[in-house]
């Protein structure tokens, strides 16, 4: 092919080309590189305390993990052995409480929100107010509840503890169900109002059903949150280190798996400590469950 | 343009219908949206047993009232009506009338298919189970799919999703779901808009047999489509003289004779291709 | 409604709603507006409730609490100077370093810097550091960060100690912890709300700086940066509100002194902290100062995250105005 044309032409032509390949160490390029460098050593500084917290977890937390640590009662100072039984059923009772409190009130507010009266005042008041509260501080939470509720009832209480969790699962309830709701296409929704459905017959036979997989997906999430919250327990549960002794035991300060880690957090004991970590490995799983089943729910489209 | 529009004599002068065969008597005087006047001045009977054809260009109004027709618009906060749409001795427009029980008896079509993300079962019994049916809803479910012509292709899945099914099979899912509860009037707004050719030749083959039993409203964009099922059609055109756009009847009569010989010259203009 | 004008209709099915249909109607109307009219009461409730319990101390200490730095119980003397300055200090650190890698990750996850997986992978990182709890948090800083900081810190305070940042060494808990943790705990925040930002700017525009010839960092650094600036402003405001408001991590690493100091490695105190750490052991008089710290706590994070909602709404405007 280049044999066709001279050398002399081709010289010519080539100089006379705008150059398009940019040199890697010219200004623009190089600093291009530099810049894209330093992002990725941001992004993976970034990652670096989460495998660190991974790893200890795995590491320190794992290594007492059994069915002993899983139901045994917490030790007192110089005991040996000993659990997290109790805080792992406290924890569980209290967010059970949150979020029998949170999710109907929350997806009711949600309907409202959504499919009734989206811009009234209330709606527009209602909305504004759920996304401030996602910004609330959890331990104004716990004060709250504890100034309306402890003081009255004269005892830190399971109640008191999953009632300031409603609080703070409440608002994400809200949100992500009123999205979800939205979400759901509008063209159902008119098929259903065009056979004649009462508004109530369109929420029930059409939104809610087609737009529950998304509910739930907020839902999960504000169970995983309230599930890591401590700073609302600190002084509404408060801390024990027995199991809940059936419904009148609501009515008594309750463990929990947050709680349990700050108080042995700061014990000189080494086997106090190790139970932090387990119980921290504990709390983790179990926040990483529902974040994974969220995430799965919310995957499916319509 | 605007001028033939302002010359254009009342339709009713050019044709009229035995009120006896009138299922609605539609005299629209005005509809709004917020302070946009989207339709004025336009008297449109509907049929019994017959298919009115909606036609005219784009923004024309011709969705927004046949949506007046069950009062589907009474949805969007910012509509207001004016006029009367008379049915069964009753305007339905009267504020002792629920505009869920006109839906009821009005049943509609959508330009995109719409099935429930339930099972196909579920979604054409669903109008049955909502009037409470009393009788065999298998039975009913059958007929319906039957008459819109999809229940050889499905009565093996009817547990399936209404949502798995082809644009085609659920447009049909959508008429059947419409027609199981056998509504007096049926509204469809573009209903093969979403449809291929062969999709669109069964439905419109399905509208021909419907008539028999109901009386079709039927919102077109093709031309075609109107000559090829309507049995009279009503023609809307826009009039962008007062600033904003608001459509209105220019034209209506016997398929025919709106398209071989149109009264008025926007018809004209429009049917022979001319007015986009 | 109770007669039905359309009864003479033929047709085997059609029929009017039912009365227990509209009832159903009725009530379901009525209910959720409660549950939406929940959400007000609850707000008013918890600001009347607050300074209901709060109204004795502001009577007794007065404006005086807010810029006085003694809490001395015995001696019945409460300010919170300190606690406020030490909220302030340690968010706006945190805002600092997690600002800066929760945009950079918002950038990396959204300027096409990687296939699809790796994105993936980052965006589950991200999100995971969002899962973890507050006081797991807190034990990882007490028994990891603090012990591999300790040197570096020592060293800085030894050879750089003229220098107010560096004036004390770090003996153990202290603001340098305690805002590096608060930094990992707001870059989800951050992340994820520029992460939106960058997604609202219409793709024509990049189109457009590329169409320029422009290299990709100088697309972003001059067009999608100052393009998604509100919504970016927006995430750092409220990633700076959830500083604020963070209670256990903080009460377990910045060492709970009260005291006003420049210093990285000396301890300190914040609002929530405070809350954490003397609630269960106050007296009477006592946590009535504490109600009226905890008032101020939630002034703050009120004014700090209405202010970013409403930067966030116009953000959220910018392109969908015509």
């Amino acid at each position: 092919m280049t044999g066709t044309i001279s050398e002399a032409v081709l010289e010519q032509d080539l100089a006379s080309m705008p150059q398009l390949q940019g040199s890697m160490f010219e200004g623009r390029g190089l600093r291009s590189r530099l810049y894209t460098g330093i992002t990725w050593l941001l992004a993976i500084l970034a990652s670096l305390p989460l495998f660190s917290v991974l790893y200890m977890l795995i590491a320190k937390g794992g290594a007492r993990i059994n069915w002993e640590t899983l139901t045994a009662l917490p030790p007192s100072a110089f005991e040996f052995g000993g659990g997290i039984g109790p805080a792992i059923v406290g924890t569980a009772v209290m967010v059970g409480i949150g979020a029998a409190i949170s999710i109907p009130i929350g997806i009711l507010a949600a309907i409202y929100l959504a499919e009734i009266d989206p811009h009234t005042k209330l709606a527009q008041t209602a909305r504004f107010l759920a996304k401030v509260l996602t910004g609330f501080p959890s331990i104004l939470a716990g004060v709250f509840v504890y100034a309306a509720l402890v003081v009255a009832m004269k005892s830190y209480s399971a109640w008191a503890g999953g009632i300031a969790l409603a609080v703070l699962m409440l608002p994400t309830v809200i949100l992500t169900a009123e999205e979800a709701l939205k979400q759901v296409p509008q063209k159902m929704k008119d098929a259903a109002y065009g056979m004649g459905c009462t508004r109530a017959q369109v929420i029930g036979k059409v939104t809610l059903p087609t737009g529950i997989p998304g509910v739930m997906t907020g839902v999960l999430l504000a169970v995983a949150g309230a599930a890591g919250e401590s700073a609302p327990l600190l002084f509404t549960a408060l801390f024990s280190t027995y199991y809940i002794n059936g419904w009148e035991g609501l009515g008594e300060p309750t463990s929990s798996l947050s709680i349990l880690i700050y108080n042995f957090s700061g014990m000189p004991y080494d086997n106090q400590i190790e139970l932090a970590w387990t119980a921290s490995l504990v709390l983790v799983l179990i926040i990483l469950v529902f974040n994974i089943l969220a995430r799965v729910l919310g995957r499916q489209k319509y | 343009m605007n001028a033939t529009a302002d010359a254009v004599t009342s339709p009713a002068a050019t044709w009229s219908i035995d009120p006896q065969d009138t299922v609605m008597d539609c005299r629209l005087e005005k509809i709004f949206y917020g302070d946009f006047l989207a339709v004025r001045n336009s008297i449109v009977p509907i049929e019994k047993n017959k298919i009115t054809g909606f036609i005219g260009p784009s923004g024309c109004g011709k969705s927004t009232v046949l949506r007046s027709l069950n009062r589907m618009n009474d949805l969007i906060p910012v509509f207001r009506f004016e006029g009367s749409v008379t049915y069964h001795g009753q305007d339905i427009y009267d504020k002792s009338i629920d505009p869920v029980l006109v839906r009821r008896y009005i049943g509609m079509v959508f330009q995109q298919p719409n099935p429930f993300s339930m099972s196909i079962y579920d979604n054409v019994a669903f109008g049955l189970r909502l009037n409470r049916y009393k009788g065999d809803l298998d039975e009913r479910v059958e007929k319906a799919l039957r008459s819109a012509a999809l229940w050889t292709e499905v009565k093996d899945k009817l547990k399936n999703s209404g949502l798995s099914l082809s644009g085609g099979q659920q447009q049909r899912l959508c008429i059947a779901r419409a027609v199981a509860t056998e509504p007096d009037v049926l509204l469809m707004d573009e209903p093969c808009s979403a449809l291929d050719p062969i999709a669109t030749r069964q439905v419109e083959e399905l509208m021909l047999e419907l008539k028999e039993h109901y009386s079709v409203a039927l919102v077109t964009h093709n031309m075609q489509q109107a000559t090829r099922v309507a049995d009279t059609t009503a023609f809307f055109s826009v009039d962008i003289s007062q600033g904003s756009r608001t459509g209105y009847l220019v034209e209506m009569g016997e398929t025919r004779q709106v398209f071989e010989d149109p009264q008025a010259d926007l018809t004209k203009e429009y049917v022979s291709g001319e007015f986009s | 409604m109770a007669s039905n004008p359309f009864a003479h209709v033929v047709t085997k099915v059609c029929g009017p709603p039912s009365a227990a249909d509209y009832g159903a109607d009725k009530l379901l109307r009525a209910v959720v507006w409660g549950a939406a009219a929940v959400i007000l009461l609850l707000v008013t409730y918890i600001v009347f409730e607050l300074g209901r319990q709060a109204f004795p101390a502001m009577l007794s200490f007065g404006p005086e609490f807010l810029y006085s730095t003694t809490w001395d119980v015995q001696a019945k003397q409460f300010g919170i100077l300190p606690e406020i300055w030490g909220t302030l200090y340690s968010s706006l650190l945190a805002l600092l370093l997690g600002g800066v890698l929760g945009v950079a990750i918002a950038i990396f996850l959204t300027q096409d810097f990687l296939d699809h997986r790796v994105s993936n992978v980052f965006r589950t990182i991200v999100e995971m550091l969002a899962a973890i709890p507050s006081v797991v948090y807190g034990l990882w800083g007490i028994y990891v960060l603090i012990p591999l900081i300790r040197p570096g810190a020592n060293w800085l305070h030894d050879s750089l100690g003229w220098f107010p940042f560096f004036g004390t060494s770090l003996s153990g808990p202290g603001m340098a912890p305690a805002a590096l943790v608060l930094a990992v705990m707001i870059l989800p925040t951050v992340a994820a709300i520029s992460v939106d930002a960058f997604k609202r700017v219409p793709y024509k525009v990049k189109e457009a700086a590329y169409g320029m010839g422009t290299t990709r960092w100088e697309a972003i650094l001059k067009v999608m940066l100052p393009s998604a600036s509100s919504g970016i402003l927006a995430a750092l405001v409220l990633g700076f509100g959830r500083a604020l408001g963070e209670t256990m991590a903080l009460a377990m690493l910045i060492g709970n002194s009260n005291q006003i100091s420049l210093s990285l490695f000396a301890p300190a105190n914040t609002l929530a902290s405070l809350l954490a750490s003397s609630f269960p052991e106050a007296g009477p008089i006592e946590v009535q100062a504490l109600m009226y710290a905890a008032l101020a706590l939630l002034a703050i994070t009120l004014l700090v995250n209405v202010f970013g909602l409403w930067i966030m709404k116009a953000a959220t405007r910018k392109f969908e105005g015509r």
